[in-house]
């Protein structure tokens, strides 16, 4: 036990070092599972996206549009239950740049909303989307993030397609689990053709990509392949792949940032290793005679040891324990911040274990240099040590 | 009276460990901030010397990028006899225009599909663009299936190397030369003949039309005046103006992210300076309180503390700028948000860069070194004369 006391007294001698020491260990480990956060749920959104889901979209890229009349052939691909279809808007809210978000037309009927089953939408609030046919469906973040109601007018600036457009928000989704992008802008299809032969003719008629719900994901690859025959050496040749690996090829194209971040994480374990380290520097050189001392009285190098190392590890864990309490809160702070703009999840289990691995591992390194300095002194030297 | 500085800098280099440690932790903050501002500039610059300022890029009224755009042939017609558009040497106008229109290819050696822009161009384009320069093959012949392969995209790529073949919109392209131009986006592009890309993307009309003017100083007047034109509903911008916007989303997004990160991190940083900075008054309350029996006033103690911890911030900064003009070599890619293409370039450093990071050092180092440089102001004479 008084092993333990002198641990606790040692660390207390210092109270300011001490605390900026916690302090500094706390924000480490804030900053680290924050940062390891923002990055899993870039994937976790495409994580959770059902097997059964394939897109199907033009080879070329996904700017192409492909022809309707691909629809009934995708129907009749065996293993196929049912085809939705949508395209990319990509209207400016008020016209303004700031104000980006996803917003596409899809498929009228409800074909497309009961291939999204993640997507919960009040039976009235659905009713009202299906029956008007300006009618617009959007996210809860995105309606929080424009403070948006049921009934607004919204008015879409067409980058892609020409003019100024107006749908009214009828219903609102919410996922049904977290994780599930709310921030995006829906709309219907035939409004926005009909909309587009008026003012455009030459733009009207096509599809941006199918989403086709199979009936056995394990057959996904070779559905995928069926598809993708029918279409070959025609002038709109398609790509089908699951929805999962379509987002995730599309996060992959920003991996060099990613992994930038990943990186970071790990530099913030570095900067406070160095904090800790120095902090138990600094307590060795002062205590270098009252080792020698205890080492007149008897102590063994490995009690002197234990006494640094237990000290470098006390801190470390207050350290620890300070940012994962903390870490909460500001957790949700970020992810109140960036909703609207991006779905950032709870911190998962392995970044919080990696995080209290790390806080264990810079308290032991962080000893290792005090802890040879008090093994190797010898009294005399040690007793002659002024500080 | 002052203390000399020479106090304040062998105090510094007198526990080397501890010194050593400070300075690293500051180093490391200061690469960090350096990189992300590198970075932003980085992509600042690939697309701001895409663009020159004699250059007008027209496109479609709202749509902020070529990708979105087309020119119907009226207004292409209209465009390219505008009095303003200069001539080249041998009397034909610099004026073209282009189709840009994205491709998904395979990025080498992997299985990641990433979108390269296709430029359809025409003869006049090798003259409006400026600094475009074949560095292996030759010049594409118009009227063939031949591509030429911007330096970065061929080397990203599969099939994009000069002799390969590349199939898209069931066509075979053949690869016959690789250029440069000055590390600009064109870089990271495909470039053929335009009347052979319109046919085979299915495209009836330009994405659109790019002049060079034979007097900058015409340029607003111009566009006013095109823009008064009920038949035009097209947008006019110089090019360099044009190219810049297209980095706003990422560079907004890395300064952002970036600066955050930096901050949170120089916390830890800052904590470390005061920790040494705490540690070197503490060992020294009998020196400071001989000092100030000497006649040495509060101030004067206060700056030489304050002297010590700004010296190790600024050698922390300056080892961080150090590292982080090696990131210099690395060449990066990532998807362009504004353009959903890919974007190659690298860590770009500049004198602006290196002042700021200096100066987030030095309050680095000033945050970390005043409380307990007060702390040295205000130690007693007597008590600490006193003290063992």
């Amino acid at each position: 036990m008084w092993v333990f006391k002198l641990i606790l007294r040692n660390a207390g001698r210092h109270k300011l070092r001490t605390w900026l020491t916690i302090v500094g260990l706390a924000v480490a480990v804030i900053a680290f599972i924050v940062i390891r956060t923002l990055v899993s749920s870039f994937y976790y959104s495409a994580e959770i996206l059902p097997p059964d889901r394939l897109v199907t979209s033009n080879a070329v890229s996904f700017t192409m549009d492909l022809p309707m009349s691909y629809k009934t052939k995708i129907e009749s691909v065996p293993g196929v239950n049912s085809v939705a279809y949508g395209t990319w808007f990509g209207g400016l809210y008020n016209n303004d740049r700031n104000n980006f978000f996803a917003n596409f037309a899809v498929g009228p009927d409800s074909t497309y909303l009961n291939a999204y089953p993640e997507f919960i939408i009040p039976p009235d609030q659905k009713e009202a989307y299906l029956k008007e046919k300006n009618s617009a469906l959007a996210g809860q973040q995105l309606v929080n993030r424009f403070g948006w109601k049921i009934g607004d007018v919204i008015r879409l600036t067409g980058q892609i397609y020409p003019g100024d457009w107006e749908f009214v928000l009828r219903a609102i989704y919410k996922g049904d689990k977290p994780g599930v992008d709310e921030t995006a802008m829906m709309f219907r299809y035939d409004y926005f053709d009909d909309h587009l032969r008026e003012t455009t003719p030459g733009m009207a008629g096509g599809v941006g990509w199918y989403i086709v719900k199979i009936n056995d994901p394990s057959r996904s690859a070779a559905i995928a392949a069926d598809i993708d025959a029918l279409f070959k050496n025609s002038t709109a040749e398609t790509l089908t792949q699951t929805e999962k690996l379509f987002t995730l090829n599309f996060l992959e194209q920003m991996s060099i940032i990613i992994r930038g971040m990943r990186i970071l994480s790990y530099l913030i374990i570095g900067i406070i290793l160095l904090v800790l380290a120095n902090t138990m520097a600094m307590s060795a050189r002062e205590r270098l005679s009252e080792y020698a001392m205890l080492k007149t009285l008897g102590f063994r190098p490995f009690h002197l040891m234990g006494l640094v190392l237990g000290e470098s590890l006390f801190i470390a864990a207050l350290g620890g324990i300070v940012g994962l309490v903390l870490t909460i809160p500001i957790n949700s702070l970020v992810a109140r911040a960036l909703m609207g703009y991006f779905n950032m999840i709870g911190a998962d289990i392995l970044t919080i274990s990696l995080a209290i691995i790390f806080v264990l591992a810079v308290g032991i390194i962080a000893a290792i240099f005090p802890v040879y300095r008090a093994v190797k002194i010898s009294i005399v030297d040690g007793l002659r040590n002024v500080g | 009276m002052k203390v000399p500085f020479k106090y304040s800098l062998k105090n510094v280099f007198a526990r080397r460990l501890t010194m050593a440690l400070t300075v690293l932790g500051i180093m490391l903050v200061s690469f960090i901030f350096a990189a992300v501002l590198m970075m932003a500039n980085g992509v600042r610059q690939v697309l701001a010397s895409s663009g020159s300022p004699e250059n007008v890029v027209v496109i479609r009224e709202s749509s902020n990028t070529e990708i979105q755009s087309f020119v119907s042939r009226y207004q292409a017609g209209i465009i390219q006899t505008l009095p303003e558009i200069a001539a080249a040497d041998d009397g034909t106008a610099l004026v073209t225009g282009e189709l840009v229109v994205l491709i998904n290819k395979n990025i080498r050696g992997t299985k990641t599909r990433a979108n390269i822009s296709v430029r359809g161009i025409s003869a006049a384009s090798m003259k409006v663009h400026k600094n475009i320069k074949l560095i292996s093959g030759r010049m594409l012949e118009f009227g063939k299936t031949e591509i030429i392969v911007g330096k970065k995209a061929s080397e990203r790529f599969e099939n994009c190397g000069l002799g390969q073949t590349i199939t898209f919109s069931n066509t075979d392209w053949n690869v016959v030369g690789v250029f440069e131009s000055d590390g600009s986006s064109f870089e990271s592009e495909i470039w053929g003949d335009v009347n052979q890309f319109l046919p085979a993307f299915g495209r009836p009309v330009f994405s659109s039309m790019t002049f060079t003017m034979r007097d900058t100083s015409e340029f607003s007047a111009m566009r006013d005046r095109v823009k008064a034109d009920p038949r035009m509903t097209v947008d006019l911008k110089q090019e360099d103006v044009y190219y810049a916007d297209q980095s706003r989303t990422l560079v907004a997004f890395i300064e952002i992210l970036g600066i955050f990160i930096s901050i949170a991190f120089s916390l830890g940083a800052i904590i470390g300076a005061m920790i040494t900075m705490y540690a070197a008054v503490a060992n020294r309350t009998r020196e400071i309180a001989t000092m100030r029996a000497l006649g040495f006033k509060r101030r004067n103690i206060l700056i030489a503390f304050m002297a010590e911890s700004i010296t190790i911030s600024i050698l922390g900064g300056a080892l961080g700028v150090l590292a982080a003009s090696l990131l210099q070599t690395i060449n990066i890619s990532t998807i362009n948000w504004d353009t959903f293409s890919d974007l190659s370039f690298s860590f770009t450093l500049s004198s602006s860069i290196i002042i700021q990071v200096i100066i987030f050092a030095l309050v680095m180092g000033f945050l970390g070194g005043f409380l307990p440089a007060v702390r040295a102001s205000r130690i007693k004479i007597t008590e600490a004369l006193r003290a063992e």
